[in-house]
Protein backbone atom coordinates (compact mmCIF):
# COMPACT_ATOMS: atom_id res chain seq x y z
CA UNK A 1 0.00 0.00 0.00
CA UNK A 2 1.28 3.52 -0.72
CA UNK A 3 2.51 5.94 2.19
CA UNK A 4 -0.97 8.01 1.16
CA UNK A 5 -2.98 5.34 0.75
CA UNK A 6 -2.40 4.14 4.66
CA UNK A 7 -2.90 7.30 5.79
CA UNK A 8 -6.35 7.50 4.03
CA UNK A 9 -7.24 4.11 5.20
CA UNK A 10 -6.20 4.16 8.95
CA UNK A 11 -9.11 5.48 11.07
CA UNK A 12 -7.60 3.73 13.65
CA UNK A 13 -3.51 5.70 13.48
CA UNK A 14 -6.08 8.64 12.97
CA UNK A 15 -8.38 8.59 16.01
CA UNK A 16 -5.01 8.05 17.86
CA UNK A 17 -3.93 11.32 16.75
CA UNK A 18 -6.89 13.22 17.69
CA UNK A 19 -6.89 11.79 21.03
CA UNK A 20 -2.95 12.71 20.98
CA UNK A 21 -3.98 16.03 19.96
CA UNK A 22 -6.37 17.11 22.70
CA UNK A 23 -3.28 16.71 25.26
CA UNK A 24 -0.20 17.77 23.62
CA UNK A 25 0.44 19.30 19.64
CA UNK A 26 1.04 16.77 17.06
CA UNK A 27 4.43 16.63 15.20
CA UNK A 28 4.08 18.15 11.78
CA UNK A 29 4.13 14.83 10.08
CA UNK A 30 1.29 13.90 12.44
CA UNK A 31 -0.64 17.32 11.80
CA UNK A 32 0.08 16.34 8.04
CA UNK A 33 -1.11 12.88 8.08
CA UNK A 34 -4.06 13.62 10.22
CA UNK A 35 -5.37 16.61 8.33
CA UNK A 36 -4.84 14.23 5.08
CA UNK A 37 -6.94 11.76 6.69
CA UNK A 38 -9.88 13.85 8.11
CA UNK A 39 -10.60 15.25 4.28
CA UNK A 40 -11.57 12.22 3.58
CA UNK A 41 -12.81 10.35 5.99
CA UNK A 42 -16.40 11.63 7.45
CA UNK A 43 -16.35 9.07 9.91
CA UNK A 44 -13.37 10.49 11.99
CA UNK A 45 -14.25 13.95 11.56
CA UNK A 46 -17.64 12.93 13.72
CA UNK A 47 -15.28 11.13 15.54
CA UNK A 48 -13.18 14.54 16.14
CA UNK A 49 -16.10 16.71 17.08
CA UNK A 50 -17.58 14.48 19.51
CA UNK A 51 -14.56 13.61 21.20
CA UNK A 52 -14.19 17.28 21.89
CA UNK A 53 -17.96 17.15 23.05
CA UNK A 54 -17.30 14.24 25.49
CA UNK A 55 -13.96 16.24 27.11
CA UNK A 56 -15.72 19.41 28.07
CA UNK A 57 -19.05 17.35 29.07
CA UNK A 58 -17.27 15.45 31.13
CA UNK A 59 -15.57 18.65 32.67
CA UNK A 60 -18.49 20.15 33.07
CA UNK A 61 -20.39 17.05 34.30
CA UNK A 62 -17.52 16.35 37.38
CA UNK A 63 -17.83 20.08 37.89
CA UNK A 64 -21.41 20.22 38.07
CA UNK A 65 -21.52 17.14 40.37
CA UNK A 66 -19.39 19.42 42.76
CA UNK A 67 -22.30 21.07 43.87
CA UNK A 68 -24.28 20.87 47.30
CA UNK A 69 -26.31 18.26 46.51
CA UNK A 70 -24.03 15.62 47.71
CA UNK A 71 -22.87 16.13 51.32
CA UNK A 72 -22.33 14.07 54.24
CA UNK A 73 -24.81 13.77 57.09
CA UNK A 74 -24.38 15.60 60.35
CA UNK A 75 -23.61 12.91 62.26
CA UNK A 76 -20.80 12.54 60.22
CA UNK A 77 -19.67 16.23 60.29
CA UNK A 78 -20.12 16.47 64.04
CA UNK A 79 -18.16 13.09 65.05
CA UNK A 80 -15.22 14.45 62.38
CA UNK A 81 -15.00 17.64 64.05
CA UNK A 82 -14.71 16.64 67.31
CA UNK A 83 -12.42 14.31 66.22
CA UNK A 84 -9.73 17.49 64.78
CA UNK A 85 -10.77 19.41 68.11
CA UNK A 86 -8.95 16.65 69.73
CA UNK A 87 -6.22 16.32 68.00
CA UNK A 88 -5.98 19.90 68.34
CA UNK A 89 -5.86 19.96 71.79
CA UNK A 90 -3.38 16.81 72.27
CA UNK B 1 -4.36 33.63 54.83
CA UNK B 2 -4.28 31.51 57.78
CA UNK B 3 -5.76 27.80 58.34
CA UNK B 4 -8.27 27.50 61.36
CA UNK B 5 -8.74 24.15 61.14
CA UNK B 6 -11.71 24.28 63.73
CA UNK B 7 -14.23 25.15 60.81
CA UNK B 8 -12.68 22.77 58.39
CA UNK B 9 -15.77 20.22 58.69
CA UNK B 10 -18.50 23.15 57.74
CA UNK B 11 -16.31 24.66 55.70
CA UNK B 12 -14.55 22.07 52.94
CA UNK B 13 -15.90 18.44 54.49
CA UNK B 14 -18.99 18.54 51.77
CA UNK B 15 -16.76 20.12 48.73
CA UNK B 16 -14.15 17.42 49.16
CA UNK B 17 -16.69 14.34 49.93
CA UNK B 18 -18.18 15.30 46.53
CA UNK B 19 -14.81 15.69 44.71
CA UNK B 20 -13.97 11.81 45.88
CA UNK B 21 -17.11 10.55 45.23
CA UNK B 22 -17.00 11.54 41.71
CA UNK B 23 -13.83 10.44 41.36
CA UNK B 24 -13.82 6.84 43.35
CA UNK B 25 -17.99 6.23 42.93
CA UNK B 26 -17.88 4.83 47.08
CA UNK B 27 -19.00 6.36 50.20
CA UNK B 28 -17.40 4.48 52.56
CA UNK B 29 -14.17 4.91 50.75
CA UNK B 30 -14.64 8.58 49.68
CA UNK B 31 -16.01 9.27 53.69
CA UNK B 32 -12.83 7.95 54.97
CA UNK B 33 -10.94 9.61 52.14
CA UNK B 34 -12.18 13.02 54.13
CA UNK B 35 -11.44 12.12 57.73
CA UNK B 36 -7.43 11.32 56.20
CA UNK B 37 -7.22 14.12 54.54
CA UNK B 38 -7.93 16.62 57.81
CA UNK B 39 -5.83 14.42 60.10
CA UNK B 40 -2.86 14.69 57.39
CA UNK B 41 -3.73 17.81 56.97
CA UNK B 42 -3.15 18.53 60.79
CA UNK B 43 0.48 16.59 60.88
CA UNK B 44 1.57 18.75 58.08
CA UNK B 45 -0.06 21.96 58.91
CA UNK B 46 3.59 23.94 58.87
CA UNK B 47 3.84 23.43 54.90
CA UNK B 48 1.23 25.38 54.63
CA UNK B 49 2.66 28.83 52.81
CA UNK B 50 -1.02 30.73 52.41
CA UNK B 51 0.19 30.68 48.52
CA UNK B 52 -3.08 28.90 47.94
CA UNK B 53 -6.73 29.13 49.68
CA UNK B 54 -7.32 26.42 52.00
CA UNK B 55 -9.50 24.39 50.40
CA UNK B 56 -6.92 24.31 47.32
CA UNK B 57 -4.45 23.19 49.92
CA UNK B 58 -6.63 20.48 51.70
CA UNK B 59 -7.68 19.28 47.72
CA UNK B 60 -4.23 18.90 46.80
CA UNK B 61 -3.82 16.62 49.92
CA UNK B 62 -7.11 14.69 49.03
CA UNK B 63 -5.72 14.06 45.34
CA UNK B 64 -2.84 12.19 46.99
CA UNK B 65 -5.25 9.82 48.70
CA UNK B 66 -7.26 9.27 45.72
CA UNK B 67 -4.35 8.47 43.18
CA UNK B 68 -3.12 6.10 46.08
CA UNK B 69 -6.53 4.36 45.84
CA UNK B 70 -6.31 4.76 42.43
CA UNK B 71 -2.86 2.84 42.27
CA UNK B 72 -3.86 -0.04 44.80
CA UNK B 73 -7.32 -0.66 42.59
CA UNK B 74 -5.21 -1.07 39.50
CA UNK B 75 -2.59 -2.90 40.99
CA UNK B 76 -3.27 -6.95 40.23
CA UNK B 77 -6.16 -5.32 37.78
CA UNK B 78 -3.34 -4.50 34.99
CA UNK B 79 -3.16 -8.14 34.09
CA UNK B 80 -6.87 -8.11 33.45
CA UNK B 81 -6.96 -4.88 31.80
CA UNK B 82 -4.17 -5.86 29.30
CA UNK B 83 -6.47 -8.98 28.30
CA UNK B 84 -9.05 -6.58 28.44
CA UNK B 85 -7.44 -4.34 25.82
CA UNK B 86 -6.37 -7.09 23.45
CA UNK B 87 -10.15 -7.79 23.51
CA UNK B 88 -11.52 -4.34 22.83
CA UNK B 89 -8.70 -3.75 20.24
CA UNK B 90 -9.60 -5.90 17.41
CA UNK B 91 -13.31 -4.66 17.64
CA UNK B 92 -13.71 -1.60 16.28
CA UNK B 93 -11.52 -1.41 13.14
CA UNK B 94 -10.48 -3.80 10.23
CA UNK B 95 -6.87 -5.09 9.72
CA UNK B 96 -6.32 -2.20 7.20
CA UNK B 97 -7.15 -0.40 10.10
CA UNK B 98 -10.25 1.38 8.86
CA UNK B 99 -13.47 1.41 10.97
CA UNK B 100 -15.83 -1.56 11.00
CA UNK B 101 -19.28 -1.08 9.38
CA UNK B 102 -20.70 -1.43 12.61
CA UNK B 103 -18.40 0.84 14.55
CA UNK B 104 -18.27 3.64 12.63
CA UNK B 105 -19.05 6.80 14.35
CA UNK B 106 -22.77 8.18 14.08
CA UNK B 107 -23.64 11.83 14.80
CA UNK B 108 -25.34 12.06 18.16
CA UNK B 109 -27.45 15.26 17.77
CA UNK B 110 -24.49 16.47 20.73
CA UNK B 111 -21.44 18.06 17.91
CA UNK B 112 -22.61 21.30 17.98
CA UNK B 113 -20.76 23.43 20.38
CA UNK B 114 -23.78 25.09 21.74
CA UNK B 115 -25.95 22.33 22.06
CA UNK B 116 -28.39 22.21 25.38
CA UNK B 117 -27.39 19.99 27.97
CA UNK B 118 -29.25 17.03 28.18
CA UNK B 119 -29.86 15.15 31.61
CA UNK B 120 -30.14 11.91 30.15
CA UNK B 121 -27.34 12.08 28.14
CA UNK B 122 -25.36 13.41 31.13
CA UNK B 123 -26.65 10.34 33.14
CA UNK B 124 -25.83 7.93 30.26
CA UNK B 125 -22.38 9.77 29.74
CA UNK B 126 -21.93 9.02 33.82
CA UNK B 127 -22.53 5.07 33.17
CA UNK B 128 -20.18 4.99 30.74
CA UNK B 129 -17.91 6.37 32.39
CA UNK B 130 -18.10 3.80 35.23
CA UNK B 131 -17.61 0.80 32.76
CA UNK B 132 -14.47 1.82 32.17
CA UNK B 133 -11.35 -0.49 33.59
CA UNK B 134 -10.09 1.34 36.40
CA UNK B 135 -6.64 2.08 35.06
CA UNK B 136 -8.31 3.67 32.04
CA UNK B 137 -11.07 5.49 34.23
CA UNK B 138 -8.07 6.73 36.47
CA UNK B 139 -5.94 8.01 33.51
CA UNK B 140 -8.43 9.69 31.65
CA UNK B 141 -9.85 11.41 34.75
CA UNK B 142 -6.62 12.88 35.92
CA UNK B 143 -6.03 14.30 31.96
CA UNK B 144 -9.37 15.28 30.80
CA UNK B 145 -10.58 16.24 34.71
CA UNK B 146 -7.80 17.25 37.05
CA UNK B 147 -5.37 18.69 33.96
CA UNK B 148 -2.58 16.82 35.47
CA UNK B 149 0.83 16.82 33.55
CA UNK B 150 1.01 13.78 31.13
CA UNK B 151 4.78 12.86 32.91
CA UNK B 152 2.86 12.81 36.58
CA UNK B 153 -0.01 10.74 35.71
CA UNK B 154 2.88 8.12 33.98
CA UNK B 155 4.94 8.94 37.22
CA UNK B 156 1.98 7.95 39.66
CA UNK B 157 -0.07 5.04 38.34
CA UNK B 158 3.36 3.48 36.98
CA UNK B 159 2.18 3.66 33.33
CA UNK B 160 5.05 3.68 30.68
CA UNK B 161 4.96 7.13 28.24
CA UNK B 162 3.42 4.61 25.06
CA UNK B 163 1.03 3.02 27.62
CA UNK B 164 -0.29 6.20 28.62
CA UNK B 165 -1.08 6.93 24.54
CA UNK B 166 -2.50 3.49 24.17
CA UNK B 167 -4.87 3.89 27.54
CA UNK B 168 -6.07 7.68 26.54
CA UNK B 169 -7.37 6.49 22.97
CA UNK B 170 -8.94 3.06 23.76
CA UNK B 171 -10.63 4.90 27.04
CA UNK B 172 -12.28 7.39 24.32
CA UNK B 173 -12.52 4.90 21.54
CA UNK B 174 -14.49 2.58 24.56
CA UNK B 175 -16.23 5.77 25.97
CA UNK B 176 -17.81 6.86 22.66
CA UNK B 177 -18.85 3.37 21.87
CA UNK B 178 -20.78 3.21 24.68
CA UNK B 179 -22.73 6.41 24.52
CA UNK B 180 -23.54 5.47 20.52
CA UNK B 181 -24.98 2.46 21.67
CA UNK B 182 -26.83 3.44 24.09
CA UNK B 183 -27.97 6.91 23.15
CA UNK B 184 -28.88 6.25 19.40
Amino acid sequence: MSYLKKIIYNCKQATYLIEKKSVKSLSLREAFELRIHLFGCSFCRIFSKQSQVINSMVKALFNSVMQPNISLDDTFKKELQDRIEEELNK
Amino acid sequence: MLLNPHQWVSSHADYLYSFAITRINDEELAKDLVQETFLAALQKTGSFEGKSSERTWLTAILKNKIIDVYRKNSRGLKKADAGEIENREVDFFEEDGHWKAEHGPIEFGIEDKDHLVNKEFEHILQRCMQKLPVLWKAVFTMKHIDDEATETICTELKVTASNFWVIIHRAKLNLRACLQKNWI
